[in-house]
């Protein structure tokens, strides 16, 4: 199995189109730390503009763990559709340049194939994650500095303590990584049953378009299927930052407030990953190879 | 008990009764055929005739709609992995990857097979199809010719004992027509290898082909020994009548039954010279209405008849 997922890294990173993500996923975060470097304190006053006369705070707001915050918030929605650029394409471009049939008369059943062609579509969406972590968060360290996470919430404000910070976002991106499996699965799922590219990169877009609108619509209706919905569940790694506060209302250092909807949102994820690569299974299986 | 073990160890592949059907398409119909270890099988059809995807189901690429296919002896559909251990193929087009190179290409195929495939390996398979001087260059630089020979490459790098070409010879010149008909008697006649060859130029096919089987609208129409059905002391003829079907009746009844080429329409029959004034008597004699007997020249031109009157 490891001689296959090796092959289809070997293919993976050995195509051009595979260093798009990241160098998209680079330029846009060095053009926003380059922005909120030379201007960064009038957008920090901007995010502050309903509170400076209620709340005074010392030390430096606009600090490496807010920029990071900032910048997952920005870059977690297009994520996907870099990530489906690859996922999308890892049956259905083989399909295209009729290489699988090259595949599938090796002596490795097609279910070992379809596996390994996700767990090395995984192992790119885990990297593309880890260089966005690498690139939102330690690099954001580096120039900005550290200080305590202060963030405006939509009717409160969290105040976690610098010392207190970095594990949530280790929690964040561990839930990020099963959001963009999610994605991955999905862009796999169709990717089997095409043979060209662009309908499942597109299909899979318009996915994740479709459903994040039904997650954030407030019809009720939609209410009904929303809990179902992957996409109601992919942004809850802000979770990690919202914190438990005692009979004082003072935070509790190492807390979350909503630990089931973690567990729930990431039970659901996991859920659509075992349902999209199954289904790609055993769709490949019965397929009959033409192209 | 004995003949069983001599038929399995001969017969590398079995095939029976296999049908596919896309809709109402029937693109292989009832077909039948063996082909003995050792030997070179011309597998012939004009393009649309069945045979990639006939070659689709050996390799359990497609699913059949109906009957079976025995590779050494073994099921493909139960024995699929240890089957296909042993065998190489390319299938109609090669496609390979434009971002790759020849070298990357063999390197990545030697790593999922389960033989050991060293580096050396990879060099002589490259040297056999005639792409060392190229073995670094990408393929999208590669012409149609040379991705051929690297498809070739990709089937033969780990040493298979059934290689199955499909259209082999497709966009290469005169010489790489030559060299790939050199390589497969090679394979066959040097290193044992039993080679499944299609074709749709009969041309290509019988000066490398033991065994010659034509089929044509997914059917069975001739198999036989090469040289037999070449053999210019028979002549195939073709019967017109004004009853076909009682022509045939008379026919498959009598002497001349063993020389009966199938046809959907038209009763031909590959039978000695000397033997057609006594077919002609006997037609005759079972007062079958006979308009006259043609004779064809070549298996040629009875491939070419029977292909173009489709």
């Amino acid at each position: 199995m490891w001689s296959l997922i090796k092959v289809e890294l070997y293919k993976i990173f050995s195509r051009p189109r595979t260093y798009i993500a990241f160098g998209a996923i680079a330029a846009l975060i060095v053009v926003i730390q380059l922005g909120l470097k030379i201007d960064g304190d009038s957008y920090a006053s901007f995010l502050m503009k309903d509170i400076n006369d209620t709340l005074t705070v010392d030390g430096k707001v606009l600090n490496g763990y807010l920029i990071c915050y900032i910048l997952l918030q920005l870059l977690l929605v297009h994520v996907p559709l870099l990530v489906a650029l690859i996922a999308a394409d890892m049956i259905s471009g083989e399909a295209n340049l009729g290489t699988l049939r090259l595949l599938f008369t090796t002596p490795y059943s097609r279910t070992r194939w379809v596996l390994a062609k996700f767990i090395a579509a995984s192992i790119y969406t885990i990297l593309l994650l880890i260089w966005l972590a690498f690139l939102a968060l330690f690099v954001s360290m580096w120039i900005f500095g550290t200080d305590d996470l202060f963030l405006m919430k939509s009717n409160y404000v969290v105040l976690i303590e610098q010392n207190d910070v970095l594990w949530r976002y280790v929690g964040a991106f561990v839930f990020a990584s099963f959001a963009l499996l999610t994605v991955t699965s999905l862009g796999f799922l169709l990717s089997s049953l095409s043979s060209n590219s662009i309908g499942p990169i597109v299909g899979t877009m318009s996915a994740i378009v479709f459903f994040t609108i039904l997650s954030t619509l407030n019809i009720p209706l939609f209410t009904i299927v929303k809990p179902y919905l992957f996409t109601t569940h992919m942004n809850n790694w802000k979770e990690f930052f919202d914190i438990q506060v005692n009979a004082n209302n003072e935070a509790i250092t190492g807390s979350i407030l909503n630990i089931p909807k973690i567990k729930t949102s990431l039970v659901v994820l996991t859920l659509h990953i075992i349902l999209f690569v199954s289904a790609s299974i055993l769709i490949i299986k019965k397929k009959d190879i033409l192209s | 008990m004995f003949g069983v073990f001599c038929y399995y160890v001969m017969s590398v592949i079995k095939v029976q009764n296999i049908s596919k059907h896309f809709g109402s398409l029937k693109a292989v119909d009832d077909l039948s055929f063996e082909v003995q270890a050792g030997q070179v099988f011309g597998f012939l059809g004009q393009n649309g005739s069945g045979k990639s995807t006939t070659i689709r189901m050996l390799l359990s690429l497609i699913h059949p709609t109906s009957g079976q296919i025995e590779i050494f002896g073994k099921r493909i559909e139960k024995d699929r992995e240890a089957i296909l251990e042993q065998v190489g193929a390319i299938i109609e087009r090669p496609d390979l990857y434009p971002y790759l190179s020849a070298r990357e290409h063999l390197e990545l195929f030697a790593k999922v097979r389960k033989q050991k495939i060293g580096e050396a390996d990879i060099n002589a398979t490259l040297e056999k199809v005639g792409l060392a001087h190229r073995a670094k260059d990408k393929v999208q630089t590669f012409s149609l010719g040379m991705k051929q020979r690297l498809g070739i490459g990709i089937a033969l790098v780990h040493n298979p004992s059934l290689i199955i070409l499909d259209e082999p010879t497709n966009g290469l010149d005169p010489q790489g027509i030559a060299d790939i008909r050199q390589l497969i008697q090679y394979l066959a006649k040097e290193e044992g290898k039993t080679v499944l060859v299609s074709s749709h130029l009969l041309s290509e096919i019988e000066q490398v082909a033991h065994q010659i089987l034509i089929i044509h609208q997914g059917k069975k129409m001739v198999e036989g020994v090469t040289k037999e059905l070449l053999d210019p002391e028979k002549r195939i003829v073709q019967i017109k009548t004004t009853d076909d079907a009682n022509a045939l009746k008379v026919i498959a009844a009598g002497r001349f039954s063993n020389y009966l080429l199938p046809r959907g329409e038209g009763v031909y029959l590959k039978i000695p010279t000397r033997e057609i004034p006594l077919l002609n008597e006997s037609l005759v004699k079972a007062d079958v209405a006979l308009l006259g007997i043609e004779t064809k020249n070549s298996l040629e031109d009875y491939f070419l008849q029977i292909t173009s009157n489709a």
